[in-house]
């Protein structure tokens, strides 16, 4: 479907049609009285090379990943995208689409979904996923109304070590619902198993935690599993989607519910988002989970095809009843996401993450080997880990920033007890020469 | 399609009773209006329900459904067959379609419920 403007004899002749003497008509019930009887306040239009070099000048203000290396994770990350992407993306069939409610005219959208879809399942070693959510946290907060909907129980335990603002927004959705939020603090760096024990019991609709952990490091996630389901409790467990490439399947430890931020496969950082929330849930769970969801059929004529399927869910059917109230997806970075996973393969999936892997040790061998840094946790880790500075991490930061490099998250702005830590993150993106550069920027720092 | 030796209740469920227990399901006015059945979500059975209150969900393509309880009572069966094969609540409301079967707290609140002759009158009123 080609998208091409009105002309002004196209508008004409549709004011015509409806006997509107011009756009002005159209507005006449609105009372004059609440007109605004002037321009907007806005600038006039551009030429397009003008336009270029405004936009330029303006996105000149900010630093990008091009320019910078980047050893900041803590949710966002910098893993390549290949080209190919970005080139699929904008074929217009894709990039002008709008949400598939008339199967007949979405048959490409729907089957792209769909094999998302299918990707997810195999990835995180789940039955079923739906078309994706707004983002990873919010993806959380909708996992923990599953599991109280399903379970008819009203507490939600969850790990300290889950990303802060991903435990904000669960908050946030679980607030006036009457269900109690019970966090297992920390220790080492990982979830306290035995504070983790003692708070489940037969009232908890849900044990979740994340894998690998806000600081990087991996959880006992089989145990935590165990635990969940001998008090009848559902296992969320939110996971970092590169790391599927040679993590073990959260799907094989337990997990009822699996979720997670999409972001690393295919999209970019893109200061914040858009960004991709992804769920996958065992069959029994099928019809509580919220979103869209992209099945496959036959049609009257017996040749394959892909509809929307399951709507009695969603909220415009179910109103109050339903899980939740989403009734759209991230389809483009969906869309971004499955041909990212399509192109790597799991070779490629797992060569990804063996590169991250490997580097994030490296770094870390040699920045604890520097005098004053301390690793600030012994458990191991995928591609993230934390170090304890003798300067304050800003300080380092701004040092780092003049040798165009981005350091890590200061921990004391989330976690009291971890400041002057810092969250470091090496993707497979990360050379030996910017991790070097890297280490010298920490090294150049006063030592009491 | 409202079958004499039956009582209704004016949410358009049909109570059969026998002794100390009810059979309980939809009408066929009701699963008209509901549409082709693809889900039912029964209660539990050792469950208790007030008259009124909702036994579960019927979900059909177009819309999910409460269906409720004409009595109060504690659930001691439901239809097995139903997973499998919730057709059967469009095919036969009265009889393979069966919801879930009750005991009775009170057999005197039948008196309360429509004879078939008073429910064809309230679906007549509704203008079929």
């Amino acid at each position: 479907m080609r998208y091409v403007l009105n002309t002004g004899d196209d508008r004409r002749e549709m004011l015509q049609i409806i006997g509107a003497g011009d756009i002005e008509d159209l507005f006449s019930d609105v009372p004059p009285e609440v007109r605004l009887k002037k321009p907007l306040n806005l600038p006039g239009p551009m030429s397009e090379p003008d336009l270029r070099r405004h936009m330029r000048e303006i996105s000149a203000e900010n630093l990008n990943l091009d320019d910078y290396a980047s050893f900041l994770g803590a949710g966002a990350y910098d893993h390549y995208v290949p080209q190919i992407v970005d080139q699929l993306l904008l074929r217009s069939e894709f990039y002008t689409a709008y949400t598939p409610y008339q199967p007949e005219i979405s048959q490409g959208t729907l089957q792209a979904i769909f094999e998302y879809q299918s990707l997810i399942c195999a990835l995180t070693g789940m039955e079923v996923a739906n078309a994706s959510l707004y983002d990873g946290a919010s993806a959380l907060a909708e996992a923990a109304l599953m599991a109280c909907q399903h379970t008819g129980k009203k507490r939600v335990v969850y790990s300290g070590c889950i990303h802060p603002e991903y435990r904000l927004t669960v908050q946030t959705y679980l607030r006036y619902r009457g269900i109690e939020l019970v966090e297992a603090p920390e220790a080492g760096g990982i979830t306290d198993s035995q504070l983790l024990e003692g708070m489940v019991d037969s009232r908890t609709a849900a044990v979740i935690i994340q894998q690998p952990n806000f600081f990087g490091c991996l959880e006992d996630a089989p145990a935590a599993g165990e635990l969940a389901h001998r008090s009848g409790a559902l296992f969320i467990v939110m996971a970092d989607p590169v790391s599927l490439g040679i993590l073990k399947a959260p799907g094989d430890c337990g997990a009822d519910i699996v979720v997670g931020e999409g972001q690393g496969l295919g999209n970019q950082i893109s200061f914040g988002g858009p960004y991709l929330g992804f769920m996958a849930c065992s069959q029994k769970l099928v019809r509580r989970m919220p979103g869209r969801l992209v099945g496959q059929t036959v049609d009257k004529e017996g040749r394959r095809c892909f509809a929307l399927t399951l709507q009695a869910r969603e909220q415009h059917i179910r109103r109050d009843k339903a899980t939740s109230n989403i009734c759209s997806n991230e389809a483009m970075c969906a869309l971004a996401a499955a041909i990212h996973m399509t192109c790597l393969g799991k070779e490629g999936l797992r060569q990804v993450a063996g590169l991250s892997l490997q580097k994030a040790h490296y770094a870390h061998r040699l920045i604890t080997s520097l005098k004053g840094v301390e690793p600030s946790f012994s458990a191991p880790f995928f591609k993230e880990f934390a170090v304890r500075l003798t300067e304050d991490p800003a300080a380092v930061n701004q040092r780092l920033l003049k040798d165009k490099i981005i350091g890590g998250l200061d921990l004391g702005r989330f976690y009291p007890g971890y400041s002057g830590h810092m969250l470091l993150c090496c993707t497979e993106l990360r050379t030996g020469d910017e991790i070097s550069r890297l280490a010298a920027g920490i090294g150049g720092m006063k030592n009491d | 399609m409202v079958p004499e030796g039956l009582l209704y209740s004016e949410d358009h469920e049909w109570i059969k009773v026998g002794g100390k227990t009810g059979r309980v399901g939809i009408t066929h006015h009701a699963q008209e209006a509901l549409g082709s059945v693809v889900f039912v979500e029964l209660p539990e059975v050792g469950s208790r329900v007030a008259a009124g209150e909702a036994l579960g969900v019927l979900e059909s393509v177009k819309a999910a459904s409460d269906y409720y309880s004409p009595v109060s009572g504690a659930v001691v069966a439901v239809n097995e067959e139903l997973p499998d094969s919730p057709n059967l609540i469009n095919e036969e409301p009265y009889d393979r379609g069966w919801l879930v079967e009750l005991e009775l707290d009170d057999p005197a609140q039948l008196d309360k419920l429509l004879t078939a002759e008073k429910y064809i009158e309230l679906i007549s009123a509704d203008g079929k």
